[in-house]
């Protein structure tokens, strides 16, 4: 009796293939930026150039995550501006804690 | 959802305080997911950052990858160390095993977004379809995690030589099997600190992630959404799901990667 009263009263609408597409398109590339790190991983030379392609990449991916995944490219710009514009502190803090670390480098070694 | 004859659109059951409005066009609980996710970038943005400021204050591993031994003295290079894939005991295989975890990761961040785009369209169940196979991924992460903790807690079979101050404040020189919070066979011991603390947090959110998946699906099961009038909930419990996502990806590459 509860199983009968269950079917849904909202209208479902079809499924829009462009859109199922443009999703399994994202998912392509984040497979691929990550086998690319994979490669670069095991025939490049370790390095500051390695590690800089290395967050480039990771970033890139970052970036469809949110955008794509999460719609955040789709909410209205104040809203976007207020989750992007307060992640400059994290520049601040990684410039501070790259300092720190490596004079605690100099100081040890 | 708003009412169209107020001008700021506010619902006549919640009232421009209790969330009835939608400020930025977005409804109070997505809002709110935003703000709680940033909040959270920022705490493992703070873990993160930390790690690569302890990593650069000690050397890194510099002689040839083959001859590798795991030391106090020095950060280890992570495809010498996580290099271990269940059922294939002794076998050399960098990276694979983690390749397979961040693999199926994502394939779960793109069921669920396949959940969200059907919860637009109201169609209960494609909503359940995906929700499960999101689950299923999420739990399968889990397994893959708790096996590779095992692994890095028991180590190889040959270990490696140190000389550490150990529990009760002695010099020690001796052989060094896996790893807790005092030693470790592959690295300084914030190496495994740092491990523990980052990849268990990135866990214990998962683990809260694939609940909210349960009552979520659970709740699409059973018409809850559909009496309610939206499946706006799978997409807030999605935003959560891809930012475990978005972090593993960082954890990736500073982990395994770096």
């Amino acid at each position: 009796m509860e199983i009968q009263q269950n079917k849904s009263t909202l209208e479902v609408t079809p499924r829009n293939d462009e859109k199922i597409k443009k999703i399994w398109k994202t998912a392509g590339i984040l497979l691929a930026l990550t086998i690319a790190e994979f490669i670069m991983a095991f025939t490049m030379d370790r390095g500051i150039l390695l590690y800089a392609l290395f967050i480039a990449l990771t970033i890139w991916k970052a970036k469809y995550i949110m955008m794509e995944f999460m719609h955040l490219g789709d909410e209205v710009k104040p809203l976007f501006y207020s989750i992007i514009v307060p992640l400059i502190f994290l520049i601040w803090l990684l410039i501070a804690l790259a300092k720190e670390g490596t004079d605690i480098f100099n100081m040890r070694w | 959802m708003s009412a169209q004859s107020t001008a700021i659109g506010v619902s006549s059951k919640r009232g421009v305080w209790g969330g009835g409005n939608e400020p930025l066009k977005a409804s109070y609980g997505k809002l709110m997911m935003w703000f709680f996710l940033l909040s959270d970038i920022f705490t493992f943005a703070a873990f993160l950052i930390t790690y690569l400021a302890t990593r650069v204050t000690y050397p890194a591993y510099a002689g040839p990858a083959d001859s590798f031994v795991g030391s106090n003295q020095y950060w280890p290079i992570p495809e010498l160390v996580f290099e271990a894939v269940p059922f294939l005991h002794g076998v050399h295989a960098p990276l694979v095993f983690v390749g397979i975890m961040t693999f199926i990761l994502i394939s779960s961040s793109v069921t669920m977004v396949l959940a969200v785009e059907a919860g637009h369209r109201n169609d209960r169940n494609d909503v359940v379809k995906w929700m499960l196979w999101t689950i299923v991924g999420g739990a399968t992460f889990l397994g893959c995690q708790a096996w590779e903790w095992n692994h890095f807690i028991h180590g190889t079979d040959a270990g490696s030589v140190l000389t550490y101050i150990n529990g009760l404040n002695q010099e020690v020189t001796e052989t060094v099997f896996g790893a807790n919070l005092v030693v470790n066979e592959y690295g300084p011991a914030t190496f495994a600190q740092l491990f523990f603390f980052i990849t268990g947090f990135h866990g214990f959110h998962v683990t809260i992630g694939v609940v909210l998946l349960f009552l979520c699906f659970y709740q699409a099961a059973v018409g809850v959404y559909d009496r309610r009038g939206h499946y706006e909930m799978v997409e807030k419990i999605g935003l959560y799901w891809h930012f475990v996502d978005l972090v593993w990806v960082f954890v990736f590459t500073l982990f395994y990667l770096i």
